[in-house]
């Protein structure tokens, strides 16, 4: 498959090289993450670009690599109007995203109670296969979860007022309506609330190194002083109710496709026109899942300041544990953007891929409306993640989206044939990381060998200025699935 | 009695399976055992729960995406895991399944877990007859 320079570290496939494509595909990578990325992706993202309605172009970030139906790191705007949504472009795991959460604390303030924090959080939030959630809720609370996200859980005592202004969409995306998720759904879901699940799930103790702070100003306005300083980092979705939700709406799909007139080159991709009413009954039910996993978050951030306070023998408030940001991987959200001069609806799918908004833009929180939205890429539970801002450019190249992690490089099967999960704890401990795990053999399958160079990816988003790098973490303890 | 194995190189993050079996309840059964040993250690499992399982759908992969769905859910819904399953498909249309599941659920202390699955993807999604019985390819998402 032709792939041809475009520009500093973009790539692009032409419409040519496959037959139904109806758009190039970019690809955003210097030449060595290029060199890293597995066929996957170039198979993924030009099937992408074969879908009805899509504009300009399929996208895939730096740390793109062999998904489903998209690649990871894929995204890709449609025509609201004549367009579609496909499962396949969002994920199972819906709104699998990020918070991020300073506090006022030092690694040197840390570091003591560090075995005791990391075991506390272990115990406070459920992790693994089976995992029962922190609520048992009723069928009407469950549903009003759906339509209120995070805002339920402050409404119910479960966070702070403010947590709300410093997450996309405010932890509540519009659109929701129960009426379209299936009972099965709902029973999957129900008892999951505030677990963290498995695979590349966690929950991490993070610490700015000593030459972690890449822009001073950007940083003092994410509300991060100096290095030493301590954060908190969470990565989780929907649970087993995104999970169902995506695989109903997908077994429909591939049902109706064929009335639609609609054919696709991976199965993985089935999808609806927007408009139609499949369409719409699933995009009411995704935003229901969606809100469901900022919920899920959000009891998860209560947890977290518990385990803080109860520890360090201080209120959480007292400790600064407040929310910096928390966004968004797997969606799709009907944004308005700007094409060829014309302003459109579009629906822009991200999967494994994060909002980027640059200064200025609709739903950027008023703290950061001069900086840009903050964004997260967790990386390795070995290597370090980072913080950076959105960017104007972004909103114009990609749709206001940047890449979500480091993406990975090897398979988990091959990953566990390197490590056994207790060597690499125990490696690990000796440099200074406290890992708890539910499960051994899924933590070696996040081993840092596995993920690409997470700086090379942060290095690209900055070239391509659709992210802004503001700072690096490194991790100290981590609690795994 | 059927054999699965791991496809390392597809989908990364994510789990693809080629699973074979004599006979199409044998690729049933053995795929339903690939499932269980990727969410759990089964010697770690009690059998202390019997289910009955009943699916219809229009076509022979369709069911086979129906019977891994439903086993991911119920992991989820009950907390239960199935080490020994025995299942009967009615090759007719449309196609049936009946299935007696054998199991336990999961419990923290004793249970050595393993991943949790998410989904059954349809990518690269195939069920066939060979020469010597029935194959899937399926790719499950972690």
């Amino acid at each position: 498959m032709k792939v041809i320079p475009a520009g500093d570290c973009i790539w692009e496939i032409p419409p040519t090289e496959k037959p139904g494509m109806r758009v190039p595909a970019r690809i955003y990578a210097s030449e060595a993450l290029l060199a890293q990325m597995d066929q996957g992706v170039f198979e993924q993202v030009t099937n992408v670009a074969c879908l009805p309605g899509i504009v300009r172009a399929a996208l895939c970030m730096p740390d793109g690599h062999w998904g489903y139906g998209f690649p990871i790191g894929g995204v890709a705007a449609f025509r609201a109007d004549t367009g579609v949504i496909s499962p396949g472009g969002i994920g199972f795991d819906i709104n699998c995203g990020m918070r991020v959460l300073r506090t006022g604390l030092t690694e040197a303030e840390v570091r003591p109670r560090l075995r005791e924090l990391i075991d506390a959080l272990f115990s406070a939030v459920p992790s693994g296969v089976g995992a029962k959630g922190i609520l048992r809720l009723s069928d009407t609370a469950f549903r009003r979860v759906m339509v209120e996200g995070a805002g339920w859980c402050v409404a119910e005592g479960y966070g702070w007022r403010e947590d709300l202004e410093h997450m996309e969409g405010r932890g509540c995306l519009p659109g929701a309506d129960p009426a379209h998720v299936s009972e099965r759904a709902v029973s999957r879901g129900l008892e999951q609330l505030g677990t963290l699940g498995s695979g590349n799930h966690y929950l991490e103790i993070q610490v700015v190194p000593p030459d972690g702070i890449h822009d001073e100003r950007l940083a003092r306005a994410l509300g991060i002083e100096a290095p030493g300083q301590v954060l908190v980092m969470l990565h989780c979705g929907s649970r087993g109710f995104g999970h169902q939700i995506a695989t109903d709406y997908l077994r429909r799909f591939d049902e109706v496709m064929p009335r639609h007139g609609i054919k696709v080159p991976d199965r993985e991709l089935a999808c609806a026109p927007f408009r139609s009413p499949e369409g719409q009954a699933y995009f009411a039910a995704m935003t229901a899942a969606a809100n469901s996993a900022f919920a899920n978050r959000q009891l998860i951030t209560h947890r977290i300041r518990e385990v803080f306070g109860k520890v360090f023998g201080r209120d959480p408030h007292a400790l600064g544990l407040s929310v910096i940001y928390d966004v968004c991987h797997n969606t799709a959200k009907v944004e308005r953007h700007r094409v060829d001069g014309e302003w459109l609806d579009l629906v822009v799918h991200r999967k494994g891929a994060t909002r980027a908004f640059g200064p200025g833009a609709p739903d950027v929180p008023e703290a950061y409306r001069d900086i840009g939205q903050p964004v997260i890429i967790g990386g390795s539970m070995e290597t370090g993640s980072a913080l950076l801002v959105g960017t104007a450019h972004a909103m114009e190249e990609t749709w206001g989206s940047t890449a979500h992690g480091a993406g990975r490089t090897m398979s988990r099967a091959q990953a566990k044939k390197r490590i056994r999960g207790e060597t690499l704890l125990k490696d690990m401990e000796s440099r200074g990381i406290l890992v708890r795990a539910a499960s051994k053999s899924g933590a070696a399958e996040e081993a840092g060998f596995a993920y690409k160079d997470i700086d090379a990816v942060v290095d690209v988003l900055h070239r391509v200025d659709i992210s802004r790098k503001v700072v690096s973490l490194k991790p100290i303890a981590n609690v795994k699935g | 009695m059927g054999r699965w194995t791991v496809l390392e190189e597809i989908a990364v993050a994510d789990c693809a399976l080629e699973i074979e079996g004599d006979s199409l309840d044998d690729l049933f059964e053995t795929a339903a055992r690939a499932l269980c040993e990727l969410m759990v250690d089964p010697a770690t499992v009690a059998p202390t729960v019997e289910r009955t399982v009943s699916l219809v759908a229009g076509a022979v992969d369709l069911l086979f995406y129906d019977w891994l769905s439903e086993l991911i859910f119920l992991k989820d819904r009950d907390r239960e895991v199935f080490i020994r399953t025995q299942v009967r498909v009615t090759t007719a249309s449309p196609w049936r399944l009946a299935a007696r599941l054998e199991g336990g659920s999961i419990d923290p202390e004793h249970t050595a877990l393993r991943a949790d699955l998410k989904a059954v993807t349809l990518h690269r999604f195939a069920v066939e007859e060979t020469g010597m019985g029935w194959r899937a390819r399926v790719v499950i998402d972690i």
